[in-house]
């Protein structure tokens, strides 16, 4: 009888399913997966090399670009490693308004996650319904920073605009009659608190119908349950964190155990998984949400009650004012300053991590003591969920190697950096 | 025996299926979400960091005095500047380029301005840069963006303008 050997099958870096630019060979037998070897530096940019050529604060637009679903949680790790290194106080507004964001940026992130998996394993409607949220949170990055994306909003310090008290409306136009316009409009009527109290409102309501469309479908379990099993023990060799590790019944997220900014004055909840297949991980992340929404409300509640300063008054890290920039000699001098040469850390090293929507985003910084660091090391969740591809998908069937790449989260922005 | 029962008939009447399939259908009936673009457009906020533009004073003097912060705070140094004495004496730009393809509008520059010169519009549908050139744009481009669009820059900047 002939020897057969396996098939050697190059799994993008083009195809659609690959989320951006995962290359995979895959080993298999049949359609039975023997081996996957990720490769990965498609999308290498060397944001940690650019870092050290300039300032910090011109890296907090880089950090948006890292991981491009999560915007403001990779931004947060990075003020906050400056911060812990320079010893300054960020005011409790600006805290509640980043932990706030961070949450709208879960939502975000696992929303982008729930249509595109979806959308992978073949149900399609859902991708839609989730995008339509998405918009909502998106227009709220909008109006506080005034990108949809990359925001560059966070900043040593604190902030770098409180929130706007008005939300932008939709303009009149031969499509919409006065009334139907007065409808899209009524969400939009007070602060941009309000805007995201309305959502808060409503997004559970979404979740339930993305529950409704996918948690019993019987499709959705066939393509899930079982379908690259990682147990706790396994989870925690592999340096799993965030959504991966609690899928396989951890509790363990970073802002219940070493509280950051102003969560532990939060009241949320953990959820966990049983087994650690890709349905558990599905679940923990719907319950993410639900619980993102809850954090969201309580911040709501306390920034509505609570005004005040955004940004520390330390001008030789965070500049004045506009209008006392204008006024004030000193000012100005500060502003130039911190604008031309940046300001310097001390000598030494710091780490620090958020619980980011995918596991733990760390920054490494080291300092000589110059404008600009020394080294900086990002750690992204992803790459070590990314480095468990092999035992992930062994022995599971070709299309499952689908359904893991969704179940991980990937994005190659903070894979590659 | 009752559960297994239950399991069974569920099972066979495709419950969650129809639940599904009643979700799609009561979407299909309800108010679409869909904005007409180039006719209608979504709400852009103040804020809002697109195309750049140049301004000039309401007596019509530029206010771009060549200080260079906006070229030093620029992460992707994406900002070109040359300078020269104009014959008042006074220091004004003979350069000013913006490479839009390195550009990353993260809004440093606006943000550094001490004369509120560089600003961001809330132009993002920029079609009308036609060329590869046209990319890098100059600073009669940019001026002239400023000046067509002089009153929404004004007003957007001044609605933000206790925030900063």
């Amino acid at each position: 009888m002939a020897e057969i050997h396996n098939y050697t099958l190059n799994f993008g870096p083009q195809h659609p399913a690959a989320h951006g630019v995962l290359r995979l060979i895959l080993e298999i037998d049949g359609e039975v997966i023997k081996r996957a070897d990720p490769h990965i530096g498609l999308l290498h940019r060397g944001t940690e090399k650019l870092a050290e050529s300039k300032p910090y604060n011109h890296s907090i637009g880089y950090m948006d670009r890292l991981d491009y679903v999560s915007m403001m949680c990779n931004e947060h790790a990075f003020v906050m490693a400056i911060e812990k290194m320079l010893e300054i106080e960020v005011p409790q507004r600006a805290q509640y308004i980043r932990v706030m964001f961070d949450e709208i940026t879960r939502i975000l992130n696992h929303l982008m996650w729930l249509g595109t998996h979806g959308l992978d394993v073949g149900a399609m409607s859902i991708f839609l319904y989730a995008f339509r949220e998405r918009e909502k949170l998106i227009d709220c990055y909008e109006a506080v920073s005034g990108s949809r994306m990359h925001a560059t909003y966070y900043r040593p310090g604190g902030v770098y605009r409180d929130l706007p008290d008005k939300m932008p409306q939709y303009l009149e136009s031969d499509f919409r009659t006065n009334k139907e316009l007065a409808q899209m409009n009524k969400n939009r009527q007070g602060s941009l608190l309000d805007f995201i109290a309305d959502f808060t409102e409503e997004f559970p309501k979404s979740i339930q119908q993305y529950d409704d469309l996918l948690t019993d479908n019987r499709i959705w379990k066939q393509r899930l349950v079982n379908i690259g099993i990682v147990t706790a023990k396994r989870a925690k060799q592999l340096g799993f964190t965030g959504p991966m590790l609690r899928g396989s019944g951890v509790a363990w997220d970073l802002r219940k155990k070493q509280p950051y900014s102003v969560y532990n004055q939060l009241d949320f909840d953990i959820p966990v998984g049983v087994t650690g297949d890709s349905y558990d991980r599905y679940l923990v992340r719907m319950e993410e949400m639900r619980q993102s929404n809850r954090i969201i409300k309580q911040c709501v509640a306390w920034l509505k009650d609570n005004p005040g300063e955004v940004m520390s008054d330390d001008h030789k890290v965070a500049p004045p004012s506009r209008v006392a920039m204008k006024d004030d000699m000193e000012s100005l001098i500060h502003h130039f300053k911190l604008f031309t040469e940046g300001y310097c850390l001390p000598k030494g090293e710091v780490y620090c991590a958020i619980e980011h929507p995918k596991g733990e985003f760390g920054i490494y910084l080291i300092s000589d003591g110059a404008n600009k660091p020394y080294r900086v090391k990002i750690r992204a969740p992803g790459f070590a969920h990314l480095a468990a591809m092999d035992e992930m998908t062994k022995g599971h069937m070709l299309s499952d190697v689908v359904t893991i790449i969704g179940t991980q989260d990937i994005v190659f922005g903070e894979i590659d950096r | 025996m009752g559960k297994k029962f239950k399991k069974l008939i569920k099972n066979f009447s495709l419950s969650e299926l129809r639940a599904g399939l009643g979700i799609t259908a009561k979407e299909l009936v309800n108010k679409k979400i869909t904005v007409q673009f180039p006719e209608e457009r979504t709400p852009i906020s103040p804020r809002f960091r697109g195309l750049h533009a140049l301004r000039r004073y309401p007596n019509g003097e530029e206010r771009c005095i060549a200080c260079k912060l906006c070229e030093a705070v620029c992460p992707a140094n994406a900002i070109t500047i040359e300078s020269e004495m104009r014959e008042d004496g006074t220091r004004r730009t003979t350069q000013y380029d913006i490479d839009l393809f390195k550009c990353i509008f993260c809004g440093f520059c606006e943000e550094s301005c001490p004369v509120d010169a560089i600003v961001e519009t809330q132009i993002f549908d920029y079609a009308f840069i036609d060329s590869r050139e046209g990319s890098i744009i100059n600073k009669a481009r940019l001026l002239e963006v400023g000046d067509k669009n002089e009153d929404m820059i004004n007003k957007t900047k001044l609605e933000d303008a206790k925030y900063k």
